[in-house]
């Protein structure tokens, strides 16, 4: 059935179509529209669980824990602050093997105030462990969630994953959705049944002390199983294709990269526009080719690897400024390529930050420039503010 | 005929030999009759804190029945989720216990807490109240009583103790419209459980304020522990009573309320305070003594 809505209301008909066991929920805008549509359709009966109001984000992460312990199958949905806020229980929600999927609604962290669409928050949680996948649209952020739980869940994964949507851009702006119906989403996720939950016949102690002798191999077990995850993505992703007829890419969809000059290695909404200018920029014979980054956690390096091969120049675009070594996207592929023998150029672009207009315009400043590196061999610095008034003066 | 008296305490165990609490320490007690209350059927989530740490290190685990270790703040929340998920589960007759100290309460866990009265979560909240955060070496929490030296209220020159009361955890949770509230003491076992088995079946949040000496921190000889929490009690420092929707009653009448400088000097905690201080806590804790009794008088009107 198809229906016009936002991302945050596709979110929200994925986790009824998921039959999630335990909803905890707590407003932030843009996310609360999530939580809204949620207790909507939990007042009319047509939610499978039940939905709790808590006092904080990080009392919603909690709570989920203790429900996915008791082996229910959980959602909430954040942004922003909320996100930084949960930030301790991301930790413990993958310590503790939990396959909780959240929908994370990405804006910017304040001061200033800014509550419109960036990556800030989700790039801050990089290294929690919690898988991350950016949607493109708003049929992605319906079908993204269904997958999220099948993956997560699957007994050699059991890590919690992020589901992100921009804000504004995707949770408030309205588009056709496909609805999949009850019965195939059923075959296609199964009940929640995990292999450790709270028994009273076999009593066992969740999370307790471990030393240092013992320690580090549960961080290894988990590494190992990030590992397993890079494969299931991808397979659930082939599998949902075969089922509901679309796909993702799994890890990384390369677009118009097959005999491109450059490429733009992007997440997110922006993705949609730089295959669009991608596009129009090739009926002008500039073959520019757009990577659109799935997924983020676990980071497909090997996949983007691929680049070197493809490509002599790589642009990556960020739609957030953490403050290390160039923006986090950028760091993270220039790395994950990096080939000691050679292989491509890698430029940062920043922009879009705090809901400003990332337009076509800019998307083809962007190709036009990594044409330009290509021709004359070098990158001429390392990162570029798009769209940016000078920082200098007097505003 | 010898009249033997009949057991009042269940003489199922589920608190194993080999915990690592120090000698003397109230919790294992306030465990052991905890889960002699409640059975096999309770689950137990455990944040940072002794409570965590004296059951052993993984894999070894000295109780009998699971439990869910959490982060500090986040007891009521984490408990209310295990319930959540037990309800969808359709998981019956569980007992579902948040066990926290009273930093991880009355501080840090006092936001989580507070929601999970809000929606009368289904939950037994038990504070292990030793008065300090012991776990991290003895440092003033909100439940620190006035006179006590903690590691961050050390005595100079006479002066620098803790000169702020203990939070009022229960009538905070009374205003917050709780169903059932009540105090117990390690060194009453047979009231402990009682209290137990009332509250277990009562529908909603239920909340119990157990008084525990740490033997380390409050600086008493382990062998004295039950004698000082008995004196607590005995003083009128740390009464037993319950509250039942707003409805305030005595659980153990003292009839002659002993000086509190008969527990307060069997405490190093308390070694340094002088005539006056002394007096002065005297002064509050009869005081404090006399708020109860009218609020037992007021809500029973």
């Amino acid at each position: 059935m198809i229906e016009v809505m936002t991302a945050n209301y596709a979110a929200a008909y994925a986790v009824k179509l998921a039959r999630v066991g335990v909803i905890a929920a707590y407003p932030i805008t843009p996310q609360s529209s999530i939580s809204e549509k949620l207790a909507e359709m939990y007042v009319k009966g047509e939610l499978h669980g039940k939905y709790f109001l808590v006092e904080s984000e990080h009392s919603a992460m909690s709570m989920l824990i203790g429900a996915s312990y008791a082996g229910a199958r959980t959602f909430t949905a954040t942004s922003s602050h909320g996100l930084a806020l949960m930030h301790e229980m991301l930790f413990w929600a993958v310590g503790a093997r939990r396959p909780i999927v959240m929908a994370v609604v990405a804006r910017a962290l304040a001061p200033p105030w800014n509550i419109w669409g960036d990556h800030m928050d989700v790039m801050s949680e990089r290294d929690t462990g919690w898988m991350q996948f950016f949607c493109e649209n708003n049929q992605e952020t319906l079908d993204t969630i269904l997958m999220a739980y099948k993956i997560s869940e699957n007994r050699s994964v059991m890590l919690p994953s992020m589901v992100i949507e921009d804000g504004f851009i995707l949770s408030h702006t309205y588009e056709a959705v496909d609805i999949p119906d009850q019965d195939e989403v059923d075959d296609f996720l199964p009940p929640f049944d995990p292999e450790w939950k709270i028994d009273f016949n076999d009593p066992r102690r969740f999370g307790g002390l471990t030393m240092p002798d013992w320690w580090s191999e549960f961080r290894y077990r988990i590494a190992l199983d990030q590992e397993v995850a890079r494969k299931k993505i991808v397979e659930v992703d082939k599998e949902f294709e075969r089922k509901f007829g679309r796909s993702y890419g799994g890890l990384v969809e390369f677009y118009n990269c097959d005999d491109a000059e450059v490429a733009l290695v992007l997440a997110g909404s922006a993705v949609g526009t730089a295959k669009e200018v991608s596009d129009k920029m090739r009926e002008r014979g500039k073959k520019v080719g757009v990577v659109k980054l799935k997924t983020f956690r676990p980071f497909p390096a090997e996949e983007l690897k691929k680049l070197n091969d493809m490509v002599p120049v790589v642009g990556v675009f960020d739609r957030s400024y953490t403050f290390g070594y160039g923006g986090a996207l950028y760091s993270e592929v220039r790395n994950g390529i990096y080939d000691p023998a050679g292989g491509a150029l890698v430029k940062n672009y920043v922009g879009g930050m705090g809901g400003k207009d990332f337009t076509p315009k800019n998307m083809e400043f962007i190709f036009e420039d990594l044409l330009r590196i290509k021709k004359e061999g070098k990158v001429d610095k390392m990162v570029e503010w798009i769209n940016i008034k000078d920082g200098t003066g007097r505003w | 005929m010898v009249n033997i008296p009949k057991f009042t305490i269940p003489k199922e165990e589920y608190v194993c030999k080999g915990h690592s609490a120090c000698p003397g320490c109230g919790t294992p007690l306030a465990l052991r009759y905890t889960l002699k209350a409640l059975g096999k059927r309770t689950v137990l989530n455990i944040p940072a804190g002794c409570g965590g740490v004296i059951l052993g290190v993984w894999p070894s685990y000295a109780l009998k029945v699971p439990v869910v270790d959490n982060a500090f703040e986040c007891t009521a929340a984490v408990a209310d989720g295990i319930r959540a998920g037990f309800d969808v589960l359709s998981v019956e007759d569980a007992y579902v216990v948040g066990w926290a100290g009273d930093g991880g309460t009355v501080d840090i866990g006092l936001q989580a807490l507070s929601a999970a009265v809000d929606r009368n979560a289904n939950i037994i909240y038990i504070m292990l109240d030793n008065e300090a955060y012991m776990n991290t070496g003895i440092q003033k929490s909100g439940c620190t009583p006035i006179g006590a030296w903690t590691t961050t209220t050390p005595v100079a020159d006479e002066k620098g103790w803790n000169t702020s009361p203990k939070k009022r955890i229960m009538e905070m949770l009374v205003a917050n419209g709780i169903v059932y509230g009540a105090t117990v003491n390690v060194a009453f076992p047979e009231d402990f459980i009682a209290r137990l088995r009332e509250a277990k079946d009562i529908k909603g949040t239920k909340f119990i304020h157990v008084l525990a000496p740490c033997t380390p921190g409050w600086r008493i000889d382990p062998k004295k522990s039950i004698e000082v929490a008995r004196l607590a009690t005995q003083t009128g420092i740390f009464p037993l009573y319950k509250v039942e929707n707003g409805r305030y009653s005595l659980t153990k009448e003292i009839k002659n309320r002993k000086p509190v400088r008969d527990y307060l000097m069997l405490q190093g905690r308390f070694r340094h305070l002088k005539e006056e201080a002394i007096n002065q806590i005297q002064k509050i804790v009869d005081e404090e003594y006399a708020r109860l009794l009218k609020k037992i008088k007021d809500t029973n009107e």
